[in-house]
């Protein structure tokens, strides 16, 4: 009779004293994954895309938003971007520039054609909303190793593949989230869908990737990004029409001063 | 004489046709030949009915009020999906002395602030110490909060915040005192409404802890719990309240009185038998049927234990008659089945149909009030009826000790009546046409916050902040351009601008947050922060550039999706109100739309807001149930007339019938002045009670007529064999809805006192008005109307 109570015990004990073992082990495979990722998206230089995002509220009414983005792969620093808008109309013209950093606050500026001015964007609006939309600033910035610390949590098939499931926790405290779920492909390790918490904790959004294709042999592009709001019932999904590598774009046009030059 | 029963053969006419004689004998013989069967069979029935209970839960949500096709709530509901969601919780936060521009203070408002945002199911978390403040630094924009750090905190930097606060307009008035001495924490909530009561208890519970958390850190310091979420929750809690204090409460108050009229210990077991399975059962169906509990269908357990005593004692009473007369135990309960069957089921029929017309109030809770008391009140008749006499049956009994062969003091009353009936007369009619005259100074007013009695916390913390900031009313309006972008057109911009000042200069209106002022405040940003560019921008492609601008710089949770919508089409602009009564808000609401359709007839508005829907139902119940008044008279008339076989007595009992709600009313005119939702029921619901009363009475003394007796000789054999009855049973039905006052929700205890008010006042009139009137007017042969 003793034994049927004293094995489980002794197996709980056991079981107690693995886990931080088992959780460093973790830690270490989930860094290792993050740093395969961004090793595998190493080079691609610079390019260019044009974007339509359509904003939905929860009765379903649906707002569209044009854009022109071009980005600038910075080896040793965060990327560079920077987005022209389209539409709506009385904002055609206006554009917005940012040079993102691992770890430090991003620089952030805009363009006002109305009154053909630069300005500099002084906030802590990583969490907040990119264009009134569901993404926020975070959800669309260069992924970084520094940003995070990585929490290797399982397998699980994923679509046509299997995929790695990484808990991300963001470095910094104006982050908006308290952790991030991501599910990367073992085919590309691209995500395709990420689940963001919020700061008390609960499933605030849920991003999926989709229509994955790949340029220049090696790096891998999302053409449709979905985020879903759980909690207001708003969306938003970004369409990427089309992708242009090499574009010839240098540190140049991404300064201040071409800001003013942008058409 | 048998003290209270309707003469069998006087309704022998609705008795054969219901229920042959000869077999009503024998269902009862039946009935006391095997009691346990029935005991048995009701059990089992009992217990299947009341197995529903499982189902009912208390719900605390204010649109427990309204119907899905309400129009107040259809308007919230499309502005709630249009911008964002309302439901908030409020914490106010007062220091002892001084203001909150403090470094102490400034860090626990810092501190409340960040811990607010954990409250579960929150979106949103508003503050002094979090308002994004924005700030020209040569060509920079600076965005921040207006406490970020509270290292940052010196001299300096607290008269920089002080200043900016309370000069801000999105802030004064709102989440700061003009004084400075009360500030707010609101915390915007979206409940997924899975499990909505378990979600506003979370909500307000973290809300509620946290308090507690700060108040130990700063004793000195009040802390204050407001808002829609901290008001469904004071719903649900003094709901769950009443059912815990009163209900006890109105047992104890039926076992003494049962002790009083029966002085019987089994015939006091047997009632409370009868009362416990009515209650259960009808608690059971009400599960079953998917009705809640709320503040109203909570009162359904007290108001049954009145109706259902009041059966059970006239039954026991009849029966103890008969042993004093030395009947058998079966004989006595046969006697006074007979001499109760008719009367305990038109009675209850009157009082269900009374109950049914609460189904065409406008007010879903008040309609399963209804529904449960009339299922409820018709459940006890058939427990009466049949449980009653097999438990009586089972249980040892003896012959009461109070009956009496006549009531000196009943008789001694019937004396001085029909002696001074020519001044009675007159005087009675003037007193009731005098009370009735004050009808007019009622005015209808629902103001959700005034429903809790000014002792409960909720109402505390509300007139707290009431005093202070704008907590308990607002009215949101929703202005669209008709094209997307719209708003950032300088004319739009113009029109809400304008309409803002509009609003701001109402007397009632404390604060109005609107688009115009942060329009005006980013266009001042953007020169430098010269305040000559306090004003609109000029051009849409500006406003538009500036806003976009602004949109990018704020962080989480403080984006401008609860003032734009969408596609920036439309924008909502919130005035906060003072505390006003709900004709006051209505008239606001027309006067507001009036100057926009007047200003700007290009652009589509529209209003809504809690505080509107509340001041629009209850003129929308009060017409509804009005309309439905004479539908339950007529009812109730015919159902007098067919039991009484006489149109004459039929009409005769109309007055008495309509009078004692005239007084009611006019009484309650005089005393309070207020109609709430619970007070626009009580006519139709007291009107199926005190008909009974009418009906003993006129029943007794047609009985007397018919024999040939005149008027003077039948209102005294009225007197005597129904009077002592009808106060007992007035007394029982006073005191149980009397219960009903010590609710701390107003609608309850004022429902509780007007219609005690009602029935005292329904006695008063049968007993000095309705024989007087007899006295006067049925002074005829008494063949002719035979």
């Amino acid at each position: 009779m003793r034994n049927y109570l004293l094995t489980p015990l002794l197996l709980i004990s056991l079981g107690l004293a693995w886990q931080p073992f088992s959780l460093a082990a973790d830690e270490a495979k989930g860094l290792q994954i993050a740093k395969e990722r961004k090793s595998r998206d190493i080079g691609w230089g610079d390019s260019e895309s044009q974007t339509t995002m359509v904003l939905r509220n929860a009765a379903g009414d649906e707002s569209r938003r044009e854009m022109r983005t071009a980005a600038l792969e910075v080896q040793g620093d965060g990327d560079k971007g920077l987005t022209i808008f389209d539409e709506p109309r009385d904002v055609r013209g206006t554009a917005f520039l940012n040079h993102s950093h691992p770890t430090a606050e991003d620089d952030q500026w805009l363009y006002l054609p109305a009154v053909k001015r630069v300005k500099r964007i002084a906030s802590r609006n990583k969490s907040g909303p990119f264009m009134g939309s569901e993404f926020a600033y975070e959800d669309l910035s260069s992924f970084e190793i520094e940003k995070y610390r990585f929490n290797y949590l399982q397998d699980e098939p994923c679509g046509d593949s299997n995929c790695f499931v990484l808990e991300q926790i963001p470095a910094d405290e104006f982050s908006g989230y308290s952790k991030s779920i991501a599910w990367l492909s073992q085919q590309h390790y691209q995500p395709v869908k990420v689940e963001y918490y919020d700061r008390k904790n609960t499933l605030l959004k849920t991003l999926t990737l989709q229509d994955y294709r790949q340029y220049l042999d090696k790096y891998w592009r999302p053409h449709k990004l979905s985020m879903v709001n759980h909690q207001t019932g708003k969306s938003t999904d970004l369409l990427i029409h089309k992708i242009e590598f090499n574009t010839g774009r240098t540190a140049a046009d991404f300064d201040t001063n071409a800001l003013q030059r942008v058409r | 004489m048998d003290a209270y029963s309707y003469q069998p053969k006087l309704l022998a006419g609705l008795t054969k046709q219901v229920l042959e004689q000869h077999m009503r004998q024998r269902w009862l013989s039946w009935v006391l030949a095997h009691p346990w069967q029935v005991l048995l069979s009701t059990a089992l029935l009992v217990i299947l009915m009341s197995a529903g209970i499982s189902k009912l839960a208390f719900r605390g949500d204010f649109r427990i009020f309204f119907s899905a096709e309400n129009p107040q709530l259809q308007a919230f509901e499309q502005m709630q999906d249009e911008f964002n969601k309302t439901d908030n919780i409020l914490i106010g936060v007062a220091p002892a002395e001084g203001t909150v521009f403090s470094a102490d203070m400034l860090t626990l408002l810092k501190q409340l602030t960040d811990a607010a945002w954990q409250t579960p199911y929150s979106i949103r978390v508003d503050s002094v110490t979090n308002f994004q403040h924005t700030e020209a630094d040569a060509d920079d924009l600076l965005v921040e909060d207006l406490l970020l750090d509270v290292s940052q905190l010196n001299t300096d930097k607290i008269a920089k915040i002080e200043r900016i606060a309370l000069s801000e307009p999105a802030l004064v008035n709102r989440l700061i005192s003009t004084d400075g001495r009360v500030a707010a924490i609101n915390i915007t909530v979206q409940l997924p409404e899975q499990d909505k009561n378990k979600e506003v208890f979370d909500a307000y519970e973290y809300a509620r802890q946290l308090t507690l958390q700060f108040k130990q850190q700063y004793p000195q310091t009040e802390f204050h719990l407001a808002g829609v979420i901290a008001m469904n929750h004071a719903l649900a809690y003094e709901a769950e309240h009443d059912a815990r204090t009163l209900i006890p409460f109105m047992f104890l108050a039926i076992v003494l009185m049962l002790a009083l009229l029966l002085r019987s210990v089994s015939g006091a077991a047997a009632t409370i038998v009868i009362i416990a399975i009515t209650i259960t059962s009808t608690l059971g169906l009400a599960g079953w049927a998917g009705i809640f509990l709320s503040t109203a269908t909570v009162n359904v357990p007290t108001i049954l234990m009145t109706l259902a005593v009041a059966d059970c004692v006239h039954i026991i009473a009849s029966m103890q008659f008969a042993l004093s007369q030395g009947e058998q135990k079966s004989a006595a309960i046969q006697y006074s089945m007979q001499r109760n069957l008719v009367p305990v089921f038109i009675t209850s029929s009157t009082t269900a149909i009374g109950f049914l017309t609460l189904n065409f109030s406008e007010v879903p809770i008040l309609a399963d009030l209804g529904n449960m008391s009339a299922v409820g009140v018709m459940l006890a008749c058939l427990f009466s009826l049949v449980v009653l006499p097999a438990l009586l049956q089972l249980l040892p009994l003896k012959a009461g000790k109070q009956q009496q062969q006549k009531d000196s003091l009943m008789d001694a009353l019937a004396g001085f009546i029909i002696r001074r009936h020519n001044l009675l007369l007159p005087a009675m009619l003037i007193l009731m046409l005098g009370f009735s005259a004050l009808i007019p100074l009622n005015k209808i007013n629902d103001e959700a916050v005034k429903y809790f009695a000014p002792e409960t916390q909720f109402r505390q913390s509300m007139d707290f902040l009431d005093q202070h900031l704008s907590a308990s009313a607002s009215v949101d309006f929703a202005l669209h351009s008709g094209e997307s972008s719209g708003v950032n057109q300088p004319e739009f911009i113009a029109a809400v601008e304008q309409f803002s000042n509009w609003l701001k200069q109402q007397p009632d209106v404390i604060h109005v947050n609107t688009v115009s002022d942060t329009f005006k405040r980013l266009n001042q940003n953007m020169h430098g922060d010269d305040p000559a560019y306090y004003k609109l921008p000029a051009q849409q492609d500006e406003a538009a550039q500036y806003l976009l601008m602004y949109e990018m710089s704020l962080p989480y949770g403080l984006d401008l999706n609860n003032q734009l919508n969408l596609d920036k089409s439309a924008t909502r602009i919130t005035a906060s109100l003072k505390n006003m009564g709900s004709k006051e808000i209505t008239q606001f609401e027309q006067s507001a739309l009036a100057y926009l359709a007047n200003h700007y007839p290009q652009y589509q508005a529209s209003a809504a807001s809690t505080a509107l829907m509340f001041g629009y139902i209850g003129e929308r119940n009060m017409a509804s149930m009005l309309k439905t008044l004479p539908l339950a008279l007529v009812l109730i008339s015919l159902l007098l007339i067919f039991s009484l076989r006489s149109w004459r007595m039929g009409l005769i009992s109309l007055l008495p019938n309509i009078a004692p709600a005239a007084i009611g009313f006019g009484i309650w005119g005089w005393y309070s002045g207020e109609i709430n939702l619970g007070l626009s029921v009580v006519a139709s619901l007291s009107l199926g009670i005190i008909v009974d009363d009418t009906v003993h009475f006129l029943a007794k003394y047609q009985h007397a007529r018919q024999e040939g007796r005149d008027a003077e000789a039948a209102v005294r054999y009225a007197f005597n064999s129904v009077g002592r009855a009808l106060w007992i049973t007035t007394a029982v039905l006073v005191i149980g809805f009397s219960v009903l006052m010590l609710s701390s929700f107003r609608l309850n205890s004022d429902m509780g006192l007007l219609t005690a008010i009602i029935i005292l006042t329904a006695l008063v009139i049968d007993f000095l008005f309705l024989p007087a009137f007899l006295l006067k007017f049925d002074t005829k042969d008494s063949k002719r109307h035979a």
